[in-house]
């Protein structure tokens, strides 16, 4: 972590309502929310946005969400969201949220798990993890397609795999519970030989899933001689 | 022009979000110790921005040096010859969710400050990994910050900063930065790890200072 540089500290921090453009179901648990923020600024890809419901009484509840879309979608953002059934928040937003519905949100925020432009990068995804990966990604494909970045992704089963149109010959996914019929491509839990199968050493890599995967996907890439302080990680709180 | 202006700031605190009547409320006796913003997680959850590190306590160790009257180093055996203390306390991360009621054991600052006493206001906590977040010597003083080597009864473990964390339950939690290695004492406040990366400086969720602007 030492010789990172610090970024310079804009002033994204003021609450904004913005308006849900559109909602696309990704999975049965995930959906993805357009909305146009009238405050817009760039993120860089990898940050996030706080977003707060109020209640008619005032109770607030928040939470974080990792944009996924590329800054150069100017004037909005997408948040991806895992729906959890003991959520607050990621329930109201798949149950209750249709397109014209206001949000309050602010961010964007934090400035460690953010792709500038470094390469080549190796993304490590578990479940919903791929989000903020996503947004580096689609950045990558839209403004540098050659640059080398590889997307790994672990997903339980075929109904899991959120941004399933767009897993392109970038992107290797790997079932680790149930292939589907017919799949000739890696089964299973990450392992070493398809983290390496990039053929390069990554300048970074960046790891998001929950804390079991990213504990696990970071001893493979340690093992494979990854250097600690190019791996950054990403791991959910718990969050709903 | 003033009497419009104030009446937009209104309109926009008084923003419901339709439909939303809220899920998880804490109970009355335990709402008054969340901070605005936060919600009560009953589990322990794991943040760290990178690889977890793993240190044995035989090399552990923790240091004071800088701006000190003194300089000092503790061994893990060193530690466990000073006093220990029990301390219950509430914690709040910067990710929204605290842990009510939980508890702590470990050495206080203060005492480990009878031995390196800091002659400057502000410190550097360092930890083994790399990582960094900095405090003012106040809020490390007077019953507010320790060491701490066990969780709840137990070992603390690797994940949670295992085996020794700094611990000051009344900032957001990344200022207790696990693995801690030690602390340096400085005649100048300079942002660590996260407050460099876009959190704020000081952290108290009372005043919900999450990100730098706040």
């Amino acid at each position: 972590m030492d010789g990172l540089t610090p970024v310079a500290q804009r002033a994204p921090g003021r609450w904004q309502i913005a308006t849900v453009t559109s909602i696309e179901r990704e999975t049965p648990r995930a959906k993805s929310f357009r909305l146009a923020l009238p405050m817009w600024m760039p993120h860089l890809p990898g940050q996030h946005y706080d977003v707060r419901l109020t209640a008619p009484d005032g109770y607030r509840a928040q939470r974080s969400y990792s944009v996924a879309s590329s800054p150069l979608d100017e004037g909005e953002i997408e948040l991806t969201i895992d729906r959890l059934a003991d959520g607050e928040v990621s329930p109201y937003f798949h149950d209750v949220v249709v397109v014209g519905d206001r949000v309050e949100v602010r961010g964007p925020f934090a400035s460690y798990f953010v792709w500038r432009g470094e390469e080549p990068v190796l993304l490590v995804g578990g479940g919903s993890g791929v989000v903020p990966l996503m947004a580096m990604l689609r950045h990558r494909r839209r403004t540098m397609p050659e640059l080398p970045m590889r997307l790994v992704y672990s997903v339980h089963s075929a109904a899991d795999v959120i941004y399933a149109g767009e897993l392109e010959a970038d992107a290797a996914i790997t079932f680790s519970r149930e292939a589907p019929p017919g799949w000739t491509g890696h089964a299973g839990r990450i392992d070493g030989p398809l983290l390496v199968a990039t053929g390069f050493e990554p300048a970074t890599a960046f790891v998001c899933g929950s804390n079991g995967f990213v504990e696990a996907a970071t001893g493979l890439l340690l093992e494979n001689g990854v250097e600690p302080d190019r791996i950054r990680t990403e791991r959910f709180g718990p969050t709903g | 022009m003033a009497a419009e202006a104030s009446i937009r700031c209104e309109v926009m605190s008084e923003f419901v979000s339709r439909g939303f009547t809220g899920r998880r409320r804490t109970p009355d006796e335990l709402a008054d110790r969340l901070p605005p913003g936060q919600y009560a997680e009953p589990g322990f959850p794991v943040l760290t921005a990178g690889p977890t590190p793993e240190i044995d306590p035989g090399e552990w160790s923790f240091r004071i040096d800088g701006m000190v009257a003194e300089r000092a180093e503790w061994t893990w055996a060193d530690l466990h010859e000073l006093a220990f203390e029990e301390v219950p306390c509430d914690i709040h991360c910067v990710t929204k969710w605290s842990k009510l009621g939980t508890s702590f054991r470990g050495v206080s600052l203060d005492t480990l400050f009878e031995t390196a006493e800091p002659l400057d206001a502000f410190a550097m906590a360092y930890s083994h990994g790399g990582y960094t977040t900095n405090l003012a010597i106040e809020d490390l003083t007077d019953g507010k910050a320790w060491v701490v080597t066990e969780h709840e009864g137990e070992p603390l473990p690797r994940e949670h900063g295992g085996p020794a964390r700094l611990l000051v339950p009344h900032l957001y939690f990344w200022k207790s930065a696990k693995w801690v290695a030690g602390l340096r004492v400085t005649d100048h406040d300079e942002p660590g790890f996260w407050e460099a990366n876009g959190y704020h400086n000081r952290g108290d969720p009372w005043r919900e200072e999450r990100y730098w602007t706040d």
